[in-house]
């Protein structure tokens, strides 16, 4: 495919990408306000309804990533990559009890970050700093796979003889991105998500009507995987005796991962109202069906006998399905698709700098202008420094690491999601618990060569990031009646009972 | 707290207890059961989330 070049395709992706661009800079315009205060550039002003809180969340949480990566899985192994179902199933009734609340207490300090949060309801920097940092450090390596996203697919679309021509255009693309984003904040992605969305649905809507009538039905699908899985010896339709336990606590542990992340964190806080959160858990599961479905492009590759492997069968599937134009089509989707959470994360992990590092470690009197300045340069920082992660690293350290970063981010449950419910545990107990997770998480993942799963001794196969979350919790509850016990002094707490229950006047 | 939130534990009973549904038959449109149990599960669980919606709003 390298050598010959689609124009075709090219071309209606140049027209999409072009659109998308007007509109990113025409978004500063949008719900116009003082982009100089971090909460406007950072929060979009917290006045995104219902509608645009839809549009944003699911342009956010279903990335370019996940359409290349899911049906690879499922190409791959089957059934077990479709723990992406049950995961989206349960987050969000998750959501729906307990971010109403974050959004209250958040909106009441006019916080912008879980660090904050956690800075606030515990008094103690540390423990933000230590939910800053691992903020940050799981998003890196989610928007270094964003650019993958969109590699795979410049791939796909193919350069003629240009040597490192995907990374070329991958540099275009980001650079525009990047100032985009710089100038309009949050507006920026939530205006391009409603393109963006839009063009997935049809994608999908399209594949899979189209692509099972040329393969003979869902059923002819399925049984084809399923004599593919039985010759190649691995991988099934089914899950296997040993592989239920997997299944199940990878997908609790996504789940109770997922809203913790910035950009998930970010695309919330933005919300207008507790309730315009509630009415999204609701609704937001339209985008699962959509993921279902995508992940179903596994088992339609092996039907179709696609010429590829790994992350390239989605476009060599849509390459061989579709007239040039709509897969053309198709492959702005997927690029596009990494546009909006690559915004949003850089955003997310923006603001986690500004409040949470640099204003309690370098400059404690920032001004407004001086902290929207370091959260735009910070996004300049973090985008190019994914790009030079793709660009120079090899792909599997991207991917490690992403591994890496859901367990990592998992530590800070105890203290935002307990922080919400009860200020029992101390801060000192919460900390040590943290790092005791992360410790540990990172050390059973390395020990089993970057898997996410660990045989526990007459258990079975657990998702490590919830045994270093049990592990941290019981550090934390230990910790505190200890310091319980001595009669230690507890640090502060900013919050009032009254602060995470809906406000009773507003009735919105 | 309102006790319908409760409901909400539902959705995490039905789709992580595997056994329950890791098995073929009955197919439905060519999908085994595993696939569109799953699915079925996701409007079901909006469904849910939309009780509990309007019986906090009372």
């Amino acid at each position: 495919m390298s050598g010959t070049v689609h124009w075709t395709a090219w071309a209606v992706f140049a027209f999409f990408f072009a659109l998308v661009t007007v509109l990113g800079f025409t978004a500063a315009r949008w719900k116009k306000a003082d982009l100089d205060h971090l909460h406007e550039w950072g929060l979009g002003g917290r006045r995104f309804g219902t509608l645009i809180t839809w549009f944003l969340l699911g342009g956010d949480l279903y990335t370019a990533y996940t359409v290349i990566a899911v049906p690879a899985l499922v190409y791959g192994a089957g059934a077990m990559g479709f723990f992406a179902m049950p995961y989206t199933i349960i987050a969000y009734p998750f959501v729906f009890a307990v971010m109403p609340r974050l959004w209250n207490v958040c909106r009441r300090h006019d916080w912008l970050t879980l660090g904050d949060f956690a800075q606030g309801r515990y008094d103690s920097h540390w423990l933000a700093l230590a939910v800053a940092l691992t903020g940050v450090l799981a998003t890196m390596p989610y928007i270094a796979l964003q650019l993958v996203g969109m590699q795979v697919v410049f791939e796909a679309m193919g350069f003629g003889g240009v040597r490192q021509g995907a990374e070329i255009a991958l540099a275009a693309a980001f650079v525009v991105l990047a100032v985009y984003t710089y100038t309009s904040g949050l507006r920026a992605p939530a205006l391009i998500a409603f393109v963006k969305d839009a063009m997935i649905y049809i994608f999908v809507i399209a594949a899979v009507v189209v692509i099972p009538i040329k393969l003979g039905g869902y059923g002819a699908i399925f049984s084809a995987a399923d004599t593919a899985f039985k010759a190649k010896g691995s991988g099934g339709i089914l899950l296997n005796a040993g592989q239920a336990l997997p299944f199940a606590t990878l997908a609790l542990g996504s789940a109770f991962a997922l809203f913790l992340y910035p950009h998930a964190v970010t695309g919330t806080l933005a919300a207008s109202s507790g309730n315009a959160i509630r009415r999204n858990a609701i609704i937001l599961p339209a985008y699962s069906v959509a993921l279902g479905l995508i992940a179903l492009l596994g088992y339609m590759a092996i039907a179709a006998n696609v010429p590829a492997k790994g992350t390239a069968i989605v476009p060599a599937l849509i390459g061989q399905s579709f007239p040039e134009w709509f897969a053309g089509f198709c492959y702005a989707a997927i690029a596009l698709g990494a546009l909006v959470p690559a915004a949003i994360m850089s955003i997310g992990a923006a603001n986690l700098v500004t409040r949470n590092i640099w204003r309690p470690y370098v400059n404690r009197t920032m001004t407004p202008k001086q902290e929207s300045t370091v959260a735009k340069t910070t996004s300049l920082v973090v985008k190019f420094g994914a790009l030079a992660f793709v660009v120079f690293l090899p792909l599997q350290y991207a991917i490690d690491l992403q591994l890496l970063g859901g367990i990592w981010m998992l530590q800070v449950f105890p203290t935002i999601v307990f922080g919400l419910y009860t200020r029992w545990f101390r801060s000192s107990g919460l900390l040590a618990g943290w790092a005791a997770g992360m410790a540990l998480g990172t050390w059973l993942s390395a020990s089993v060569g970057m898997k996410p799963v660990f045989a526990l001794p007459g258990i079975g196969g657990v998702y490590i990031g919830l045994i270093a979350l049990a592990a941290n919790i019981a550090l934390a509850a230990l910790l505190t009646l200890i310091a319980n016990a001595r009669g230690f002094l507890r640090t502060g707490d900013a919050t009032q009972a009254a602060d995470y229950e809906d406000a009773v006047t507003t009735n919105s | 707290m309102n006790r319908r939130l409760w409901l909400l534990v539902l959705p995490f009973l039905g789709t992580l207890i595997v056994p329950l549904y890791n098995r073929n038959d009955p197919m439905l449109w060519g999908f085994p059961f595993f696939y569109w149990y799953l699915f079925a599960w996701i409007p079901l669980a909006s469904l849910l989330t939309f009780a509990v919606y309007r019986s906090l709003r009372k």
